[in-house]
């Protein structure tokens, strides 16, 4: 089971973690960025004065119906609104709200792949998928029609474009969280490096 | 032509694009991103090699991405410019990326990764290969916004105080011109209803003459920012000295050189000028001498280098200006050798700081004496930048002379300042020559800034770095020895590209 | 129906035509600051009317070019709209792009203004030894170095 399901049992066991110190980072710039603890999650208190509750509470709701409708965006783009793009930015918004909830305490604790990662990962599928058809004599980036039957379901199309748009949205997903921690966690380390209030 | 053959030009594009997601992915493991690097762009240049070969045999190499026929679908074509263009982009990214390696090595030890620098240098090769090879405005368009974003992370790494400025004058006016590309583009496609090149070279005749010319303007407005084109070229002497030496190379080498393609391009295909087009030849006549007597005024070596790169760029644009088949040859000749001497220019320009300290030409001395090799690896592409006669920049500049003698009077007496150009050119190299090389040697100087990507000052040069400024040299020593052949391939290219009548029916299947 | 057909608006739209000459007014007002925060914003601004350009290029406003959802006489070019798409991409990229940059000249200088032009003072200082020129960044300011902890 996913950590983001667990039940509230631990509820203000932890300590405030995350105190603002003035003695510089000392963590090496390729490892600064790796999930150290767990995030937003019931039991793990932030700094309670700067806490949101409503905003909390309502994240840890939304964001896995965030996630499951950018999923659905993904898999209608081909026939309707959506495609890869879109539903990246929508699951990127999702991280968004959390970052937004959770503040700068370790935004990548959801996922434990560091973003570089995730858009490299998604680079390749995409280009992957765009030079297949040539190995089938067909031009680069031309798709097709695959038939799975499934059980219970029948059979379901899948064009083939669809692995370039995973690919999209992985990347666009890894942008979003490189963002975030480029611009969001890593200006908050900037300035508790600093000895100033965050 | 087979399958494989017409999605060749795809490869260009999307193996550097691979090799770039997949130095993403491999990340900590420094070794696997050099191997991914230096692989990727070996493969690119075979490509374009056979691309070279097959589009000067059986005419432009054409693929419609997805299936999808031109005008409605993507084109990337890859006629003689082009290809040739593309491959001599590639041997020099390739020289520059070894340079690169072997100097992070040296500076940086064996095992420090970078998350930034090999994936942007890849982007950067894909970036230029997609406007070498696109076939419409807007796919021209996102091709050079690959580029330039990775030439901003290139140029913006790891700055300090003293070179942010830099960095900022150049993404500000990058971006100024990539906004007046888009307009423009949005004006073509409103003005036609489409952006396919071969198509819009139909097209655009049915325009009114006046339209017609406005649209021109904008695009040698855009290319014109983008090429350094004198009075549009402040932003480079500016922003290019200050990015480490195998960057500052990498861009001196490709990014005028591509957006004076896209020049050529547009202002042939889709403009074209039956007669010599004054307004390119004072334009010319602009760049060549205000950027030659810049460099004549300079101290700091890499914007005396600069500032002959715009000063050169004037002599492309004399070329284009000049307008008939011969003109344009020369122009392609003079980029193919612009492209190889200026990045070697600079990789030597880097080697010289590295070993002296400095920048400045008054506070060097003596390197005759301490560092001969240096001095050979300097004095060649220096020879073949000024035009001295064995060399290849001597044929380019005749090609271009003889052209603009047979041309007419106005022409002619562009020629002229040519020469003076070119004697200017020799002015400011000679000069660095005295200053550097002769006379006592100087003492080193410390590294003012250690933190940033400039490592100077230490003697501690590893040889591939040697290697790979030789190599250059040697590519562009070939140009000299091949210039038959090659000027051969360059003068086909120029008949094409007034002709324009291969080009549609390679795009579209009929010339109309 | 040729694509030629689908693009010529039978007049221009003055409103929609004032609209992005005063966007593009306003942003190459803003690019000609100092603060790169303007710059920026000035990029967005001027972003903002190419793309509202490239709009209007594909047809009059509240047309959509969804298949189904209209008559071919009121189907708006699509072409444009997806050249469009793909420029708020770019410009949101840069954007980002010169957020980052801002942010590093602030660290570093303390501001995020651009800084004179270094072959600009030297020629004022010929031209006029006695006046007293506005110095900025580097010349008079100890500035603490913040770039240790970036990456090679």
């Amino acid at each position: 089971m996913s950590p983001l399901h667990s039940t509230p049992d631990g509820e203000g066991t932890d300590p405030p973690r995350s105190v603002p110190t003035s003695e510089p980072d000392t963590t090496p710039f390729e490892s600064w960025d790796r999930p150290r603890t767990a995030w937003l999650l019931p039991g793990r208190c932030r700094t309670p004065r700067r806490r949101t509750l409503l905003l909390e509470a309502t994240s840890r709701a939304l964001f896995p119906t965030i996630l499951v409708f950018s999923i659905y965006l993904l898999l209608v783009g081909h026939y309707g609104p959506g495609g890869g793009f879109s539903a990246g930015l929508v699951a990127g918004l999702a991280f968004v709200l959390r970052y937004l909830a959770g503040g700068s305490t370790d935004p990548g604790a959801v996922i434990t792949i560091r973003p570089p990662v995730l858009m490299g990962v998604g680079l390749t599928i995409s280009v992957l998928t765009a030079l297949t058809p040539m190995l089938f004599g067909a031009p680069v980036l031309a798709t097709a029609k695959l038939t799975v039957r499934v059980p219970l379901l029948g059979d379901l199309g899948v064009v083939t474009s669809l692995f370039l748009d995973v690919g999209v949205y992985l990347l666009i997903i890894g942008v979003v969280l490189d963002l975030l921690r480029a611009l969001g966690s890593g200006i908050e380390r900037d300035m508790r490096a600093a000895g100033e209030p965050i | 032509m087979s399958d494989v053959m017409t999605s060749l030009p795809t490869l260009p594009v999307l193996l550097p694009i691979l090799g770039a997601a997949l130095s993403v992915v491999l990340g900590t493991s420094v070794a696997a991103q050099r191997v991914v690097a230096l692989v990727t762009l070996g493969t690119v240049a075979a490509v374009a090699g056979v691309l070279l070969v097959t589009a000067d045999r059986s005419g432009p190499v054409v693929t419609a991405l997805g299936g999808w026929a031109p005008p409605v679908g993507i084109a990337l074509v890859a006629d003689r410019l082009s290809a040739l263009l593309l491959l001599v982009s590639t041997l020099v990214a390739l020289a520059v990326l070894v340079y690169a390696i072997s100097q992070r090595i040296a500076d940086y030890g064996r095992g420090v990764a970078s998350s930034t620098f090999y994936p942007m240098y890849l982007v950067l090769s894909a970036g230029v290969s997609l406007a070498y090879l696109s076939g419409d405005l807007f796919t021209l368009f996102v091709s050079f916004e690959i580029m330039l974003t990775a030439s901003y992370v290139l140029i913006t790494r790891r700055t300090t105080t003293r070179t942010i400025r830099a960095g900022m004058t150049y993404v500000t006016v990058s971006l100024l011109s990539s906004l007046l590309f888009l307009t423009a583009v949005g004006m073509v496609y409103a003005a036609t209803a489409t952006v396919n090149l071969a198509d819009l070279s139909v097209r655009v005749q049915t325009l009114s003459p006046g339209l017609r010319t406005v649209l021109a303007l904008m695009f040698v407005v855009v290319f014109g920012i983008k090429a350094a084109m004198v009075p549009l070229h402040f932003w480079l002497p500016d922003s290019y000295p200050n990015a480490p030496a195998p960057v500052t190379a990498l861009f001196a080498g490709l990014l005028t050189k591509v957006s004076f393609y896209a020049m050529l391009r547009t202002q042939t295909l889709v403009f074209p000028h039956d007669r010599p087009w004054t307004l390119m030849l004072w334009f010319a006549v602009a760049t060549m001498i205000i950027g030659a007597l810049g460099a004549v005024a300079q101290n700091d070596i890499n914007r005396l280098l600069a500032f002959l790169l715009v000063s050169h760029i004037g002599f492309m644009l004399f070329g284009l200006g000049v307008s008939d088949a011969r003109g344009l040859s020369g122009a392609t000749l003079y980029a193919a050798h612009h492209i190889t001497v200026l990045a070697t220019l600079f990789l030597v320009s880097g080697l010289i700081v590295r070993r002296t300290g400095t920048v400045a030409l008054d506070r060097m001395g003596g390197l005759l004496k301490t560092s001969p090799a240096l001095a050979v690896l300097f004095a060649i592409p220096a020879m073949t930048l000024a035009g001295l006669p064995p060399t290849a920049g001597f044929v380019a500049k005749l090609q271009l002379l003889q052209a603009g003698a047979d041309a007419g009077v106005g022409p002619t007496a562009v020629a002229a300042v040519v020469i003076l150009a070119s004697f200017l050119t020799l002015y400011a190299l000679v000069r660095v020559w005295v200053r550097v090389f002769w006379g006592l040697p100087a003492p080193t100087v410390e590294d003012p800034d250690p933190d940033d990507e400039l490592g100077v000052g230490t003697a501690r040069t590893p040889w591939p770095m040697y290697a790979a400024t030789a190599g250059l040299v040697v590519v562009s020593l070939a140009i000299a020895a091949f210039a038959g052949p090659l000027s051969v391939v360059t003068g086909r290219a120029g008949e094409d590209l007034v002709a324009r009548d291969g080009y549609r029916v390679a795009v579209l299947g009929s010339p109309r | 129906m040729s694509p030629g057909d689908l693009v010529t608006a039978p007049t221009i739209n003055l409103v929609m035509a004032l609209t992005v000459g005063v966007l593009y007014t306003v942003g190459f007002y803003l690019l000609l600051q100092r603060s790169l925060m303007r710059v920026l914003i000035g990029v967005v601004v001027l972003g903002h009317g190419t793309n509202l350009l490239l709009q209007l290029v594909g047809g009059p406003p509240a047309r959509v070019p969804i298949v189904g959802n209209s008559p071919a006489e009121t189907f708006a070019d699509p072409l444009p709209q997806a050249l469009a798409l793909t420029a708020v991409v770019i410009t949101f990229a840069l954007t980002t792009f010169l957020l980052a940059l801002g942010y590093r000249s602030f660290t570093l200088i303390g501001h995020d203004e651009v800084q004179d032009d270094l072959e600009d003072r030297r020629i004022a200082r010929i031209r006029h030894p006695a006046a007293t020129l506005e110095t900025d960044g580097d010349d008079d300011r100890d500035v603490a170095d913040g770039s240790g902890e970036g990456e090679r």
